[in-house]
């Protein structure tokens, strides 16, 4: 934390001081450089925009490999979806984020990353999966499959069996005790 | 003249041909589909399929190796702009299928 607040102000001066030794049209060019977001990309698994060439977005630079790594293996459970789960984008990602709400999946234990957000994480994670549509889940940094197999696990039992294997859904007694705590209050 | 069908069309042969399936239904959702923001300007009317697909070839493979198998096989046409932006698959093997008809018939 105290390390980045440092390279923050560093960076901050470093910016602030390219007017004065340039002339007025490096200003423009300042605005346009992405010096901050690599720095940003340590609180938010991805803010590189994303090359404008579609030829080169076919390849999955080290940079991206790398974030979306980390953003699978930022939570036991992780989906990538069209939207927020508060407002999904797309009937796939809504019915794959009502079925994790179902099997009572533990908010703790949950992130979610939306691609709409973000062109770069949107292209990159169809190869990282090797998989070409969105949603996909993870499961403690596996690839588990997109809306269909989300559906038919949660359909036959295979998913609920799966989560609480991964014990990461909400305790029943939990639950209960919170709810029970709610009442006295 | 040319098909009012294309893209049915070549997932039909792709499909038939790679995957030998006992059994094959291609359903056009796209038209449940087209006021979606996503499908703002497009003009297709064939960018989202439901396929239910049996075929031996799914014989030993796990639910995502054999959907990847339909999409690796079907890779241009999702790939396409304006091509296939929805693609919703069951795929069985004859077994399954049998075992899932008769739970339905049960029902």
């Amino acid at each position: 934390m105290l390390s980045r607040s440092i390279l923050s102000r560093r960076l901050l001066r470093q910016t602030a001081a390219l007017p004065t030794t340039a002339t007025a049209s490096f200003s423009t060019a300042a605005l346009r450089l992405p010096t901050t977001t690599t720095f940003s990309s340590s609180t938010r698994p991805l803010l590189r925009p994303a090359p404008a060439s579609p030829l080169l977005r076919r390849l999955l630079s080290d940079q991206t490999r790398q974030a979306i790594d980390k953003a699978v293996s930022s939570a036991p459970i992780v989906l990538f979806m069209k939207g927020t789960p508060e407002t999904p984008q797309c009937g796939f990602s809504r019915a794959s984020i009502q079925i994790l709400g179902l099997q009572g999946v533990d908010p703790d234990k949950f992130a979610a990353f939306n691609v709409l957000e973000d062109a770069e994480l949107r292209q990159g994670i169809k190869e990282y999966s090797d998989w070409p549509t969105i949603p996909q889940l993870y499961i403690d940094k596996e690839f588990v499959g997109g809306c269909d197999i989300i559906v038919s696990m949660h359909q036959n039992g295979e998913l609920a069996k799966l989560l609480d294997e991964k014990k990461v859904l909400v305790k029943g007694e939990e639950a209960e005790a919170e709810a029970a705590e709610a009442k006295k209050e | 003249m040319a098909s009012p069908t294309p893209v049915e069309d070549t997932i039909r042969e792709k499909i038939t041909a790679n995957l030998k399936p006992t059994s094959l239904e291609i359903h056009n959702d796209s038209h449940l589909h087209a006021h979606h923001k996503a499908m703002e300007g497009s003009t297709s009317r064939e960018t989202h399929f439901r396929l239910i697909i049996t075929s031996d070839e799914f014989r030993s493979k796990m639910q995502p190796a054999r959907h990847r198998l339909v999409y690796s096989l079907l890779k241009d046409e999702m790939a396409k702009e304006g091509g296939i932006h929805a693609l919703q698959l069951r795929t069985l093997t004859p077994e399954e299928a049998e075992k899932r008809k008769q739970a339905e018939e049960g029902a």
